[in-house]
């Protein structure tokens, strides 16, 4: 136990919380055998059912699993209520500050927001103006990365508004967990979260197009050789729909259709997993082969519906990050129940100026990366690593944010030397449409390495079962 | 089959990998027995320029002789091996089809149940394994069986899991016209063993050789069956691989499948293609046929003809049923 660092499990006295109680003993009753033989089982399991994760940058692209570890992270029922409320909230908010941005932009005429640092970022898709979705609903699908600093702190790092991936890890990782250790489940009250892929199908079909009686959904990949293709498979196959790559899918007469078998079959709502740019050729990326021609005339005549809409980047773009509890307060007129870590943006030269004085102590992050590539964190680099950051800094400050290195906190895991902390991050899964559905649990990420705070997959990060516990 | 109309529908690019999955499976699988037979004939002694003709005429018949000259020139059977079992180059390698087979199911991993993906995911698993200087030499029957088997695994897991529905029926078009494609290669690159003049050859060679062509479409127990005492004749052989409906890798046999798959369609679509018609012609011309018609017509130019009817079924498939 690191001072300062707030254990899942273990209380500062020592003791144990008591919704891990259970866990604890569990954990006492089994030899380090035992728990290498089930942590074995459990890989077993993903390696068979082929979950496997894409990983890119190394010498070749090839998947691997996403280490499981076997040990689940929990919940108490007061804390994941509370958890839950500040999540709502801050979908809301992004829902509603999405439409304001592609309406009136009411919030940038109040200046609360930079009117430039919107309409001159990479993330506005100008396209999207004037656009109205059904039910005013654009981030439909949104991964809220939360972690915990503090007994009662919890900070959102980032809202993931694009096409958060993860769901189908935090299925699978559950139907493992309850494979291998039924016993323990029966010793606890577990939220079910098997019903994600149901969630989802009333989520997308209560956002069809008025034209639609019985909509036909579609998942929409961009192919076998994408790093979240099993979850795309996946959640196509749970939800008993078609999982589409571009060439399925065609534009006539201002519908959109599937390629069948047999004669072409009409499309209404398109749960996308490709990236706006790669939509349409003839309104984005005029080279891309992966997405649909016209398909983004039939969206703006309202005849299919894209979920997540185009243009939702702008909401979890890292330099509009800094402004979200304006956001919240402005769209709900409420105070953020969910805290933002303070963020320094690059761009500024003020702000430039603290994080070059302090690089050693701080997180930078590309404002447009994700999956934690080219990131610098601070505390755990070397100087050598630092001093060749901060020449990519100082070249282009404007791609960069800063924040302080949070004590994330930990959670009993497996490791070669037995169970020890780790720090652990949480992601749940948020849907829109016609309610805010929020599943109870979620993709717990953990950093396997000893002290290291990077939590993210492609990095090396491993994942849990997340339990929420009933009352 | 009995299936009636189907309400759901079927991606035209599912229906393709549903096909070239199954068609992939089978090639790797009948790779594993040709690569058996040039073994075995390369142990057997004999001059040296003989195992050659042998092997080149494994690579004939598995259509792998150009991809192979052009990369290691002279025929030598450790090469030969390297190169139908694990060569990513070689498109029709056992490497090669394993992983595109199972780059097909992936694509429609959701029209597959669990037990057919696993055991083809699986097979690809253990597969990519297998280091190649591991099994050139005293593994290599073992590691050949084990292909067969996993082929088989992912037949049965087919045949007893899957719906008899638009989805399995493309995957057996897919099985039976590589089979089909397969059987009748192999008869052709020997042609010449089968024609009735060779009787007159009959020396010890001869009935080695055909004894070779029976194992290596697994079917020298079943011949036996079949003709019981009258011993190997080419014409019989021809018969056997070819018109001889109980042989489930004969030609005919592979048609009646065919049929009963395109007839499955027909029931889930309500609607007949010209595929229909192309391949009712050809099951009728090799039900209504003797061997004694074709060979005097010329079994090299039957075969030949053959082969090109059956792909061109397979390219009326793919347009018939919107494989893009």
């Amino acid at each position: 136990m690191t001072k300062g660092i707030v254990d899942e499990m273990t209380l500062p006295d020592g003791n144990i919380r008591g919704h891990y109680a259970e866990v604890a003993t569990w954990l006492n009753g089994l030899s380090r055998a035992d728990l290498v033989r089930n942590q074995k089982e459990a890989e077993a399991i993903f390696r068979r059912s082929g979950i496997t994760f894409a990983v890119y940058g190394g010498v070749e692209t090839n998947e691997r699993l996403i280490p499981f570890d076997i040990i689940p992270r929990l919940f108490a029922a007061t804390e994941w209520r509370r958890l839950a409320a500040g999540i709502e909230q801050r979908v809301r908010a992004l829902n509603a500050f999405i439409h304001d941005v592609y309406h009136r932009q009411e919030i940038l005429r109040a200046k609360r927001i930079p009117a430039q640092l919107v309409l001159q970022n990479e993330a506005f898709v100008p396209e999207m103006i004037g656009v109205n979705p059904p039910r005013n609903v654009y981030a439909h699908v949104i991964g809220i990365d939360i972690v915990r600093v503090g007994e009662c702190d919890y900070f959102v790092l980032e809202d993931n508004c694009r096409t958060p991936s993860g769901v189908s890890y935090m299925l699978e990782g559950r139907e493992a967990m309850m494979f291998l250790f039924p016993e323990l489940f029966a010793k606890h009250r577990v939220a079910p979260i098997e019903n994600y892929p149901d969630m989802l199908q009333k989520t997308l079909t209560s956002v069809a197009p008025p034209t639609a009686d019985e909509p036909t959904l579609a998942v929409l990949t961009p192919g076998i050789y994408n790093s979240a293709y099993y979850e795309h498979a996946f959640l196509a196959d749970e939800m008993g729909v078609e999982l589409c790559e571009g060439s399925d899918l065609f534009v006539e007469d201002g519908w959109c259709y599937m390629r069948t078998t047999q004669a072409p079959k009409r499309v209404d709502v398109i749960y996308r997993r490709i990236d706006d740019a790669f939509l349409d050729p003839l309104t984005f990326r005029a080279e891309s082969s992966l997405g649909v021609p016209g398909l983004f005339d039939v969206y703006r005549a309202g005849r299919v519906n894209l979920v997540n809409a185009p243009g939702t980047g702008i909401a979890d773009d890292k330099s509009i990050y800094a402004y979200m509890p304006e956001i919240i307060e402005f769209y709900t007129g409420e105070r953020p129940m969910l805290s933002n870590v303070p963020t320094w943006r690059c761009s500024d030269a003020d702000d430039l100026g603290y994080v070059l004085q302090h690089l050693p102590e701080l997180v930078v992050k590309e404002v447009h990366g994700s999956g934690g590539y080219g990131m610098l964190v601070g505390p755990s680099s070397t100087r050598a690593q630092i001093a060749e950051f901060r020449k990519k800094l100082e070249a282009s400050p404007a791609k960069y944010i800063a924040q302080p290195t949070l004590n994330l906190s930990t959670a009993p895991t497996l490791t070669p030397n037995g169970v020890a902390p780790r720090h652990v991050d949480l992601r749940p899964f948020v849907l829109t449409g016609d309610r805010v559905r929020i599943t109870k649990g979620g993709f717990t990420r953990v950093a396997l390495k000893k002290g290291s705070l990077v939590v993210n997959s492609s990095q090396g990060g491993g994942t849990k079962d997340t339990w929420v516990l009933e009352d | 089959m009995g299936s009636g109309r189907l309400d759901q529908i079927l991606l035209g690019r599912s229906a393709a990998a549903l096909y070239w999955m199954s068609r992939y499976v089978e090639r790797a699988e009948n790779m594993a027995r040709l690569a058996e037979v040039g073994y075995r004939i390369s142990l057997m002694p004999r001059a040296s320029e003989g195992h050659r003709d042998e092997w080149r005429s494994t690579l004939q018949s598995c259509g792998c002789e150009q991809s192979y000259v052009a990369q290691y020139g002279e025929i030598a059977g450790s090469k030969v091996i390297q190169h139908l079992l694990f060569d990513e180059s070689n498109p029709g390698s056992i490497r090669s089809s394993i992983s595109t087979a199972r780059n097909n199911a992936r694509a429609v991993r959701t029209a597959l149940t669990r037990d057919v993906w696993e055991a083809l995911n699986t097979t690809w698993n253990d597969l990519s394994r297998v280091r190649p200087d591991e099994i050139e030499t005293f593994r290599l029957p073992g590691f050949l069986e084990w292909v067969r088997q996993r082929s088989m695994l992912f037949r049965g897991a087919m045949v007893s899991t899957m719906l008899r529905k638009d989805t399995f029926f493309f995957s057996q078009l897919g099985t039976f016209i590589e089979r089909a494609d397969s059987t009748a290669r192999i008869m052709d690159v020997k042609y010449y063993l089968l024609l009735p003049d060779s009787v007159s050859v009959g020396g010890e060679t001869d009935i080695q050789q055909w004894a070779q062509i029976l194992r290596s479409v697994s079917a020298k127990r079943a011949y036996r069956w079949l003709y019981r005492d009258s011993g190997h004749t080419p014409f019989r052989i021809a018969e056997f691989l070819m018109l001889r409906e109980e042989m489930p890798r004969s030609l005919l046999f592979c048609y009646r499948r065919v049929t009963e798959a395109l007839d499955g369609l027909y029931e889930n679509y309500g609607e007949r293609r010209p595929c229909h018609e192309a391949a009712a012609a050809i099951a009728a011309e090799l039900a209504g046929n003797d061997m004694s018609l074709i060979f005097r017509s010329g079994l090299h130019e039957y075969l030949g003809r053959f082969m090109q009817q059956n792909n061109a079924l397979s390219i009326r498939i793919a347009a018939d049923y919107n494989f893009p």
